[in-house]
């Protein structure tokens, strides 16, 4: 996640542009030492021995909560259309235009 | 020297379910736009997705649909990206774990270019459950988002990469879609985006094992785009490696108006989506009884039905193949040849006579006035000598059309029935010789053509009910005598 592969740092310019934040030089190594920081405190978690234990994303031993295929009413248009920052015609949520391909 | 392309398929088709994906809002196409949301497809802070059993199991009949084998264990990852069509900027989908994995489709026959296609099986890589995005329409310097499509459910199928031409991408295509339409697993409708494709293709000497560098294609809107397409870039790729060319992998987006692929973005490393297991839904698993349970609800696969018609009712590989295209008509087939004496017969006259009537009318098969039943008792008619095929054709099918009565019925009520009876038959012929002396005189010449106008004839007279082989020798008798 966000590491430079093989080093196993991260690299605080790498994450900001995959999260579209603008860093000065400044703000930069200051975050990479944060970020690394971080890391390294997060690493402890290799320390333990975890031969035979299967691999969990979930706290919880839980499978297949599912629920019915029903549909019930959705929202008003009139109070999700304000929540947004901009609209078009109180009908569509209005952003800036992005082309794809040439975001990233 | 010679090329061979090399071409993958990544088909993205909605799920035809009640409501969305992970929240309760109506999974409809064509409602006024951003009216079918909610606080989960909004993802607003706090809201919680809850996964849908319904679409789960139609994506799991989906891959056994197409042979595929189903995961005991799957579970649901985050892919975070950025961009507007997203509320939650990371979309729920599956990464390492998915319902289904390694299926297969058989392609052959004739290919949309007209050419006979090779017969050989299309391998299926994965199967994999993903949320659909919203809508974004371009209006110049802003986009306009229409959130009623984000988190229906959608399942991506990808291919190998076995296509070697675009006859083959585009059977590939329709033969999943018969797939996924005969098990009701999805509407298909490209028009209404419910299916849409992106094509994989580079090219290679013919012989060599090393694929070439691959391109991408979007904006594919119909399987005759995605054939055009590849007729497109494939020469063109093959151009420009035999000028030394070095490709670049890259995403082209296919102008349709045009008729070229222009390039999109350059793909210098890959995305870095950054997937991560789903920490808000717990995984899913099957058990094999479950996974019969779902598989004994299945309809039969229309390629297994199409061969089943040929050896079970008789009829040619192109009628079977004609008549499992869609399953209402399938069945509408099955249902007349079963227990048909004729069911040759009644598959002819489902594909000359009804298909072209219902094609003028406009009508689906489900819409047929004339019942499996009463089709079938025509075709026996017909083949047992009680009408002539003339009078089928003619007078009891379109009266079946009009009424929806039984042609039995139909032929009593009118008379109708064939004259075999020698004596009848030769009123019709003696007339028939009295009423043109030129095809007498040219028979009698040695024109031995003339006397087939003179059935003709005798079958004019009777309104189609001579049996024409009956009438053939009285014809010759008179003819002869006189």
């Amino acid at each position: 996640m966000g590491t430079n592969a093989g080093t196993g740092h991260i690299d605080a310019r790498y994450v900001a542009d995959l999260a579209r934040i603008e860093l000065t030089d400044a703000e930069a190594a200051r975050y990479n030492a944060q970020l690394n920081a971080i890391l390294t405190y997060v690493e402890q978690l290799q320390e333990p021995d975890v031969t035979g234990i299967e691999p969990t994303a979930h706290a919880m031993p839980l499978a297949n909560v599912l629920r019915e295929d029903a549909a019930r009413p959705s929202l008003d248009r009139a109070p999700v259309i304000k929540n947004a920052p901009a609209d078009v015609d109180g009908i569509y949520v209005k952003v800036p235009a992005v082309i794809e391909g040439e975001e990233s | 020297m010679q090329y061979e392309a090399v071409i993958g398929l990544e088909v993205h088709c909605q799920v035809k379910t009640q409501s969305k994906m992970f929240c309760g809002c109506a999974n409809r196409f064509g409602a006024e736009p951003n009216t079918l949301t909610c606080p989960v497809c909004l993802g607003y802070p706090g809201s919680l997705p809850v996964a849908n059993a319904e679409a789960v199991r139609k994506i799991v009949a989906a891959g056994l649909m197409c042979g595929c084998t189903i995961s005991k264990f799957s579970k649901f990852d985050r892919k975070n990206y950025f961009y507007p069509d997203m509320p939650k900027n990371y979309q729920i989908t599956q990464f390492d774990l998915p319902f289904c994995l390694g299926g297969q489709i058989p392609v052959g026959g004739k290919g949309f270019s007209g050419q006979p296609l090779p017969e050989k099986k299309i391998g299926i890589t994965r199967i994999h459950m993903e949320e659909d995005v919203a809508k974004l329409t371009h209006l110049g310097k802003a986009s306009a988002v229409d959130y009623n499509r984000a988190g229906v459910p959608l399942m991506e199928i990808v291919s190998e990469p076995d296509m070697r031409t675009p006859d083959e991408a585009y059977a590939y295509l329709t033969a999943l879609k018969q797939v996924l339409e005969y098990a009701g697993i999805s509407e298909c409708d490209m028009e209404k985006g419910q299916m849409r494709c992106d094509v994989n293709v580079s090219v290679r000497p013919l012989g060599r094992a090393e694929f070439g560098t691959k391109i991408e294609i979007k904006n594919l809107n119909s399987f005759r785009s995605v054939h055009r397409s590849l007729c497109h870039e494939i020469p063109r790729q093959i151009e420009a490696v035999e000028a030394g060319e070095k490709l670049r992998q890259e995403t082209r987006r296919w102008d349709d108006a045009l008729g070229v692929t222009i390039v999109m973005r350059v793909k210098e490393h890959a995305h870095d989506y950054r997937y991560f297991p789903e920490p808000d839904l717990m995984p899913v698993t099957h058990t094999d009884e479950q996974i019969e349970k779902i598989r004994a609800t299945l309809p039969e696969v229309p390629f297994v039905r199409r061969d089943r018609f040929v050896t079970e009712y008789g009829i040619t590989p192109y009628d079977a193949h004609v008549l499992t295209l869609e399953k209402p008509l399938a069945d509408y087939y099955e249902a007349a040849a079963r227990g048909s004496a004729n069911p040759k017969q009644v598959a002819n006259w489902i594909i000359t006579e009804l298909l072209r009537v219902l094609g003028e009318r406009g009508l689906t098969i489900r819409e047929c006035p004339v019942t499996p039943a009463h089709m079938a008792e025509l075709a026996g008619l017909v083949g047992g000598g009680t009408i002539t095929g003339s009078v089928a054709k003619s007078t009891v099918f379109p009266a079946m059309l009009e009424s929806g009565r039984a042609p039995s019925e139909i032929v009593k009520e009118k008379g109708l029935e064939q004259v075999n009876d020698d004596s009848a038959i030769e009123g019709f012929v003696t007339q028939a010789i009295a009423a043109n002396p030129k095809a007498v005189e040219e028979y009698r010449a040695g024109k031995a053509a003339s006397i087939q106008f003179l059935v003709g004839q005798v079958m004019k007279l009777s309104r189609g009910k001579a049996n024409p082989q009956a009438a053939l020798p009285l014809l010759k008798k008179q003819l002869d005598a006189g």
